[in-house]
């Protein structure tokens, strides 16, 4: 069996694992097949003054079933929850996949290379690190017309420095390690040594960190959502529904209640993951 | 021990330069013209590029830049150009408003957590330790300026006994002595418990995990076999070592702490340095933006010094620098 596999096995066998990982593709298999299990159109409004703010579990004059209740706009709660759960998730994914990409660069090329350039990567990473990070979100927020895409770059941009470090850490302690010596006496060029031998090595930490990063992410990304700064309304995004039902809190608290509860559910569930890997992969720190 | 600090304070003020830098420029890069806002629709190109030459919007990036930094070293901000108020003014009034509930809620959640996560390990495998590890996960999970608005309709629309927003109430000038103080209290409640209920989650795991990493440590093995009691070992023994990684993330939460600031003060319309800064980005307001980044960088910074020196006097191995720190 691949090691990877036997790991995937060891994360399931731990409770909270499970349960995150049962979370998480339930959530899943929700966004993708969006059109299926809601109404279809996030965007959709019939009658506005008769369908909106309805409470939850209720029915419409034309007949659909409001599971979640409407908005103010008369837009089924529970349809935007689905399609803004392939926003929210998509862009947490998309977002810290560039941060590994980022910070395996980093990381990997101070780690293993000599001279004024560990330095200077280090002193970069140490330096983005202090900057405080939602000041930068902001600020980069505001350079360009706000979107999906803007925040996954944003977020990338302001995420990689703990990866960089972690992957810097691994990369050093590795190269000392005898089998990486004996790579380098078979002759092996230095580029294939650090991608074949050390990298595959190193990746276990920056799983972990992934696992708990996305959470993460997709918090910020309905923060600055909520803010005005992120994905822009009427692409449902958790945050900009939140937003929205920040306004009608009093009459329609059903609006903001529910995406808040499935972003704590999606982050609670990256959370159990990333701690039950993280026992899975490090045996010492099994508790 | 002092020549690390002055290392620290010249790596903190190189921080601060390169805040006030990357912003000036981002700043300056992004679309939007703070004098189109100012003047309104109606202005003509003339009046436009007269209020730019008064402001010295005109002149080139480089020589705005260095005439910047020349007034700022001479201590002064400039003005805003979105009210005309001087920017030292405003962020004078903003920053104690922004300091009292991070500090507040650092204190509270640290003193919090580590209960809770001493509790925990102490506790390791019972339901105790179960269940309030289901809820720290939870409140670590939960976004502040979500968990805001529960607590904003919970208390001040179902129960009715706690304002949503401000940190004055309408009659406050009115009000003295100890009922002005229950008003400051009362307007503080929702955003302080706020930020320090999730501070909270992080907190708590964060200590257990560090707790039940020192309990596997052999000397905690020998004053078991010695005897002590167990409530003296898990307070001297295992409690005071695992405080030194604590202590380090004390530090480093200061940024993310002020960063969930900026989410709740714009929530609860708490009259800090976060929301100031919210509305001077979108309203292009150049001098207060760039004065509101320096002064949460210098925070920030001076956060991560304060920890260092906490850690030192927690751990006497760094004080005397027989470890490397």
């Amino acid at each position: 069996m691949n090691p990877g596999t036997g790991r995937v096995t060891w994360m399931l066998r731990d409770k909270r694992g499970r349960f995150g990982a049962f979370v998480l593709a339930v959530v899943v298999l929700c966004a993708l097949a969006a059109p299926v299990v809601s109404a279809g159109d996030p965007a959709a409004q019939r009658d506005v003054v008769a369908t909106r703010f309805l409470p939850p579990l209720s029915t419409d004059l034309h007949g659909v079933v409001h599971p979640l209740g409407t908005d103010r706009f008369g837009r089924d709660v529970w349809t935007r929850l689905v399609y803004g759960a392939r926003i929210s998730l998509g862009v947490g994914t998309l977002a810290v996949l560039l941060s590994v990409a980022i910070g395996l660069v980093v990381g990997a090329v101070a780690g293993f290379s000599s001279g004024p350039v560990p330095v200077v990567l280090l002193a970069l990473t140490d330096f983005a690190l202090a900057l405080p990070r939602v000041v930068l979100l902001l600020l980069l927020a505001a350079l360009w017309r706000p979107s999906a895409a803007l925040v996954v770059v944003v977020l990338g941009l302001t995420g990689w420095m703990s990866i960089a470090r972690l992957v810097h850490g691994e990369v050093r302690s590795l190269a000392t390690r005898p089998f990486v010596e004996g790579a380098a006496s078979l002759g092996l060029r230095r580029t294939r040594i650090l991608a074949r031998h050390i990298l595959p090595n190193a990746l276990t930490p920056v799983i972990v960190a992934a696992a708990l990063g996305i959470g993460n992410a997709i918090m910020l990304e309905a923060g600055l959502s909520f803010l005005g700064v992120g994905v822009q309304p009427p692409v449902p995004s958790w945050g900009n529904m939140i937003a929205s039902g920040r306004d009608t809190l009093l009459n329609a608290p059903w609006v903001a209640t529910a995406p808040g509860l499935a972003l704590v559910l999606v982050v609670v569930a990256c959370t159990l993951v990333g701690d039950a890997l993280q026992d899975a992969l490090s045996p010492t720190s099994r508790r | 021990m002092l020549a690390a600090l002055a290392r620290r304070l010249a790596a903190g003020l190189a921080v601060v330069a390169g805040v006030a830098t990357l912003t000036f420029f981002l700043l300056r890069l992004a679309p939007g013209d703070p004098v189109e806002r100012l003047l309104g629709p109606a202005a003509t190109a003339e009046q436009l590029a007269a209020q730019r030459q008064a402001l010295g919007l005109d002149r080139p990036l480089p020589a705005q830049y260095a005439a910047w930094l020349a007034r700022v070293a001479a201590g002064e901000w400039g003005r805003s150009i979105a009210s005309g108020r001087p920017v030292r003014a405003v962020l004078g009034e903003a920053w104690p408003a922004t300091a009292a509930l991070v500090g507040l809620s650092l204190l509270l959640s640290y003193l919090l957590g580590i209960a809770v996560g001493a509790a925990q390990a102490a506790r390791g495998g019972t339901r105790l330790d179960t269940a309030l590890s289901v809820s720290t996960v939870t409140l670590f999970a939960l976004p502040g300026y979500w968990l805001g608005l529960m607590l904003v309709l919970v208390f001040t629309y179902r129960l009715r006994i706690l304002p949503s927003f401000g940190a004055h109430g309408y009659d406050s000038d009115a009000l003295a002595g100890l009922a002005r103080l229950r008003d400051l209290l009362r307007h503080v409640a929702l955003p302080l418990a706020t930020l320090t209920l999730v501070g909270i989650g992080g907190t708590a795991r964060f200590v257990r995990g560090a707790m039940l990493d020192v309990r596997a440590a052999p000397f905690v093995t020998t004053a078991l076999a010695k005897g002590l009691a167990a409530p003296r070992i898990w307070l001297h023994h295992v409690l005071r070592n695992a405080l030194v990684p604590v202590v380090t993330l004390l530090g480093l939460s200061l940024p993310a702490l002020f960063s969930g600031a900026v989410f709740v003060e714009a929530v609860f319309a708490w009259p800090g340095v976060g929301r100031i800064l919210v509305e001077a980005v979108q309203a292009r307001d150049y001098p207060v933006v760039m004065a509101a980044t320096t002064v949460s960088a210098i925070l920030v910074v001076l956060g991560n010094l304060l920890g260092d020196l906490l850690l030192a006097w927690v751990d006497p191995r760094i004080r005397h620098g027989t470890r490397e720190t």
